[in-house]
């Protein structure tokens, strides 16, 4: 294996870009590592991109955070600004792994290690986050987080393409957003369901928008308009929030597996969906 | 495969090593650098048996390559004690007869010596949730959280 720690972002694209066999970018390398050690990827080439100074960074952009692909967990969790603009953003961030994992692991990371269940993207998809990748000839192109996952330990990215940051974007007025996921413990688990959710309401206290996504209950992060809908126009009476629960579970397809049955996920993906979104209305009303 | 020359602060001390490009930072500590205290558990960043900071920042060294520690400021339990002066967390943990076995006990240590330069006055709760990532089989937890609190409680005093 060649480990390879470039200063600039067009250093590491050419070296990812020119490189044969099984190649692996290295920001926190919390799911990286385990993956290698356990023998689950053998990488002939690691990229570790903690050397270029722009992936640490935090930086204000048209009323939004744009965040590097290095920032970890903690330094998110530090950022007064970003939690206070998108806090089901860092409250997911923040679930992943322990005080240890915090340290090092990445949002970026989480997006790309493509988990179904990975606790930040579901919170990422509803703030309606942008993906700023960098390819081959330092070509640039911006995508949805939606669009970065494509199935289990699958994305989107092309060979030679590095994820540089992602635009938390301004939120509009009136708008709230909040994170829950269910797991068998307190602390230090993978999410059996995850949900997220973020809404904004009209002056007068109607919702005028929702995103409802979904983790853990298919093989990508879905994002279910048909539970968004069934708030927008609502105040979140209990008849719109049923509306919604039942439109989660109807749009889950989970698998069954050692954290939870097909029928218990699609049960709980409704009930976490249901809270998310009374928590992300109790902050959009402030 | 050729070797990585990595130049490195341990404990305020500078060191060079050289290391495989997968190498991870705690088999270089323990096999190059004989620096022992830091235990592998688990290996997959569980257990917290490993800890140790890095720029101040609590990691997993089996997470961690040896390569990534190039320039670095590393913080291992071989620096917690001054000569044979334990650090106040030592003492509690030996007060409080806060381990059994003594294999995590270099982890918690180096995480709870980060949660107080931290947090100087934390909770219960707070050094229970920041301690989740640190795992012991053997004291059910309780004495070494209330040798945390002790530790905290008197440094606070000092």
């Amino acid at each position: 294996m060649r480990y390879e720690a470039p200063s600039t972002i067009d250093q590491a694209v050419e070296i990812l870009s020119q490189a044969d066999g099984i190649t692996r970018v290295l920001a926190g390398g919390t799911d990286v590592i385990v993956q290698m050690r356990s023998g689950m990827v053998e990488p002939d080439l690691v990229v570790d991109i903690k050397r270029i100074d722009a992936m640490h960074e935090i930086t204000p952009e048209d009323g939004g955070f744009r965040v590097g692909a290095a920032v970890s967990g903690a330094q998110l969790g530090e950022h007064d600004g970003v939690k206070a603009l998108w806090p089901g953003v860092v409250e997911a961030t923040e679930l992943i792994g322990s005080t240890q994992v915090q340290g090092r692991a990445t949002m970026v990371g989480n997006l790309c290690n493509a988990s179904p269940a990975a606790d930040s993207v579901p919170a990422l998809v509803t703030a309606g986050a942008i993906v700023s990748i960098v390819g081959p000839g330092g070509a640039r192109r911006e995508i949805p987080a939606y669009e970065v996952t494509t199935g289990p330990g699958k994305t989107s990215l092309e060979k030679g393409e590095i994820v540089e940051s992602i635009l938390l974007p301004a939120r509009p007025a009136r708008s709230g957003d909040a994170y829950l996921r269910f797991i068998p413990r307190t602390e230090m688990d993978i999410a059996v369901v995850g949900a997220g959710v973020a809404l904004t309401l009209h002056p007068d206290g109607t919702c005028a928008e929702a995103k409802v996504a979904l983790g853990a209950v298919a093989e990508v992060v879905l994002l279910v308009e048909p539970a968004a809908s069934a708030i927008v126009g609502t105040r979140l009476e209990d008849e719109a929030l049923d509306a919604l629960a039942a439109a989660a579970s109807a749009a889950c397809r989970p698998i069954d597996d050692k954290r939870g049955t097909i029928e218990f996920r699609t049960k709980v993906a409704g009930v976490l969906a249901r809270r998310a979104a009374v928590i992300a209305h109790d902050r959009a009303r402030g | 495969m050729s070797q990585i020359h990595v130049s490195t602060t341990i404990n305020g001390d500078p060191a060079e090593f050289l290391c495989e490009p997968d190498e991870t930072l705690l088999d270089v500590l323990r096999d190059r650098l004989g620096l022992t205290g830091s235990k592998e558990g688990c290996g997959s960043g569980d257990c917290g048996a490993c800890s140790v900071t890095v720029d101040d920042r609590l990691v997993c060294s089996c997470l961690m390559l040896g390569a990534e520690a190039d320039g670095r400021d590393i913080g291992t339990i071989e620096g917690l004690a001054e000569g044979e002066h334990l650090h106040p967390l030592q003492r509690k943990f030996l007060d409080h007869a806060a381990l059994q076995c003594g294999v995590c006990t270099p982890g918690f240590l180096v995480a709870a010596k980060a949660l107080l330069d931290h947090n100087p006055d934390p909770s219960e709760t707070e050094v229970r949730y920041w301690l989740a990532g640190n795992l012991c089989r053997c004291t059910g937890y309780d004495k070494i959280v209330r040798a945390v609190l002790d530790t905290a409680a008197e440094m606070k005093g000092a």
